[in-house]
């Protein structure tokens, strides 16, 4: 995983809420056996009429070019539904480097994590605040400090995350790294609880 | 201290307790299936390691495969290649894999039960988010991404943060023609589908300790439809009788010992939750979805919420467009409405004893014309289970389809799918958009009123069928 530690970027706006996995990423995509090339079907069926590329469905924020950055900025409880990792494959795949709302499904909070892209929980009044910039505002994410900034105006939050989970970001290392080097107390682990 | 059923098996598999962070849990059971393992198996070859604890992982193909001439090679070539791939994987990685011909294939969330591979105590895990089944038995089931699979590949451990925990008591009788499916589509109805996000849901009171098994299982799988990571029912005699004698449940020789320490799996008296909710039995009706999350349920003769009088923004917004999605309005009642399909199956309702609900209800009748109807047995047991009882013979009498084991339309991955625009009176979990097919229109409902549905051709109240003349 590569080291991340800030993000500056603008931001595409989603102000859906209970946006479920199977619309980040439609299920009959998740044939693939390899975690590559998710992007091109992120939010499939919202973003192209008939499932025709090029068919772009105008009015979805995706298609619409004065919209960009690396954050996406979504209604509350992104990410709900199936427990499918090709959702955060896709988003990531997208360019997005992390994820804002007011409130993450778990599943997907996590698999969002093992992938460094970030998810960015804020208040429901921060979330009303971006969502009523313009597609120029810029939005800095300083992993360490754990702050967002609405660059304009300064107003910032403070979100949570534990120092376990930063450390692992600001670093790049994975949950698979730390298990395999625990290897010999998951072995005395379970030999206590066959005993 | 008192503990809570969550808390005595979580804290018997803490393997070591970061500061600040999460815990090392150890993981029991670990089942795998075509879709969300392949970059799992990539991944631990990438770093050149092997699958740590191979016979605590049970694999099956159920997500992709198709539910007619399973004998004959998968048409589809990406899901033939995905589900050749997991034959190969778990070849090389020494995983017992039920597959497509075998006699124990099917829906990953049913043949576990009913092998009994899942045991009371047990820390369960599976990249499905429907792995909350599990937890009917008294274990800590949930579901988890491709990385996390990859995780317990490695270590057979999981890094995970405990959960908040919060207890639904449901006391009292419930109403002829309320069933299991019923109960959960209205604590979702009531919570909405966020509304146990962030906690573990034990389920508990009279209502429950008087659901089988079967019934059970449908309430646990669809905790995570109001966001919970996993739902639980203690233990009791209901489940021992059901675990005994199952092919991989403890034999004559552990079965005392097991079954003394199932015995201490509950709550304790005066164990705390974060959060308490009380349900009265009495209270529920047959349920319906109109919208696109479980959470928008009402009862099948009430009507569909007035979008103007809803003072919430975000909500009004929601319903608004998901009526859109639905072809649906604002206001008006469902009952009466025709559909065009009703599916039977999925890792929610698909287990025998809710085909013997449906055979009970449409034995001696035919389905109405307009509608194509599906059963899809959770499992090649059930299936044989079907046949064994003489359920199929109702079926076929009926005009309903029975086609072979899989998750099929309840996710359309395979060839199984909705048309665009049409309804679906669904047993499934999700009436997500485009959850059966592109366009599809899904409403979700229990075995009985799928059966109900699908005799009239229309939503059914299925207290007012009229009896078999």
């Amino acid at each position: 995983m590569k080291p991340l530690t800030s993000i500056h970027s603008r931001f595409v706006p989603l102000p859906i809420e209970n946006v479920d996995t199977d619309q980040i990423i439609p299920a009959r995509f998740l044939k693939a056996t390899t975690r590559e090339g998710f992007g091109k079907n992120l939010f499939r069926d919202w973003r192209y009429v008939d499932n025709d590329e090029n068919q772009p469905k105008a009015d979805f924020v995706l298609n619409q070019q004065q919209y960009t950055g690396e954050i996406l900025v979504a209604g509350k409880n992104f990410g709900c539904g199936s427990s499918r990792e090709h959702a955060a494959w896709a988003l990531q795949d997208h360019g997005f480097k992390a994820v804002v709302s007011s409130f993450f499904a778990d599943i997907f909070r996590n698999n969002a994590l093992n992938n460094g892209v970030l998810p960015v929980k804020v208040s429901d009044a921060f979330l009303a605040q971006l969502f009523a910039l313009g597609n120029e505002a810029t939005l800095t994410i300083d992993v360490d400090a754990q702050t967002i900034t609405i660059d304009a105006t300064g107003a910032q939050e403070v979100f949570d995350i534990n120092k376990y989970k930063k450390t692992c970001l600001l670093n790049g290392y994975d949950d698979i790294d730390y298990l395999i080097s625990n290897k010999a107390q998951i072995e005395a682990f379970e030999a206590q609880l066959q005993s | 201290m008192a503990k809570t059923l969550f808390d005595k098996i979580w804290d018997k598999h803490v393997v070591q307790q970061i500061e600040d962070g999460p815990s090392v849990l150890y993981i029991d059971k670990h089942f795998i299936h075509e879709v969300t393992s392949p970059q799992a198996f990539a991944g631990i070859e990438k770093r050149g390691l092997t699958v740590f604890r191979p016979q605590q992982v049970v694999a099956t193909a159920d997500h992709n495969v198709p539910t007619l001439n399973q004998h004959l090679p998968i048409k589809d070539e990406l899901s033939r290649i995905q589900v050749q791939q997991l034959i190969e994987n778990c070849k090389k990685h020494h995983i017992e894999l039920y597959g497509l011909g075998h006699p124990f294939q099917g829906i990953v969330h049913v043949i576990g039960p009913e092998l009994g591979i899942t045991q009371p105590g047990m820390t369960i895990v599976c990249g499905d988010s429907h792995t909350s089944t599990h937890g009917a038995f008294g274990s800590i089931a949930f579901g988890i991404g491709t990385s996390e699979v990859e995780m317990v590949f490695a270590s057979q451990c999981l890094l995970q943060t405990k959960p908040r925990l919060m207890r639904i008591t449901i006391d009292g009788e419930l109403q002829p023609g309320v069933v299991s499916k019923d109960i959960i589509l209205y604590i979702i109805a009531q919570i909405t589908a966020s509304g146990a996000t962030g906690y573990f849901v034990e389920y508990a009171g009279s209502a429950i300790r008087a659901l089988s098994m079967e019934a059970r299982m449908t309430i646990c799988n669809m905790s995570i439809e109001m966001g919970a990571r996993g739902g639980m029912i203690a233990p009791d005699q209901t489940t021992f009788d059901y675990i005994k004698g199952r092919q991989f449940a403890p034999g004559a020789a552990q079965w005392d010992k097991k079954l003394a320490e199932w015995k201490e799996l509950y709550s304790d008296a005066d164990a705390v939750f974060d959060k308490e909710i009380h349900i009265n039995a009495a209270d529920i009706q047959p349920m319906i979805t109109y919208g696109t999350n479980p959470g928008l349920g009402i009862a099948i003769n009430g009507k569909i919420p007035v979008t103007d009088k809803i003072a919430d923004e975000g909500e009004r917004n929601n319903i608004t467009k998901a009526l859109a999605y639905m072809g649906l309005e604002s206001g008006k009642a469902l009952l009466g409405m025709p559909v065009q399909h009703v599916f039977i199956g999925s890792c929610t309702n698909s287990r025998i004893e809710d085909l013997r609900q449906v055979a009970s209800l449409v034995k001696g009748r035919k389905k109405n014309p307009n509608v194509q109807v599906m059963i899809v047995p959770g499992s090649q047991q059930v299936a044989r289970q079907v046949q064994a009882e003489g359920l199929d013979k109702v079926f076929r009498e009926a005009g309903f389809e029975i086609r072979q084991a899989g998750c099929s339309a309840c996710l359309g991955m395979n060839e199984d799918k909705i048309p665009a625009g049409e309804y679906c009176i669904s047993t499934s979990n999700r009436n997500f958009e485009g959850r059966q097919g592109a366009g599809a229109r899904t409403l979700l409902a229990s075995p009985l009123t799928a059966a109900a549905a699908a005799i009239t051709g229309v939503v059914t109240d299925v207290r007012e069928l009229p009896a078999v003349s």
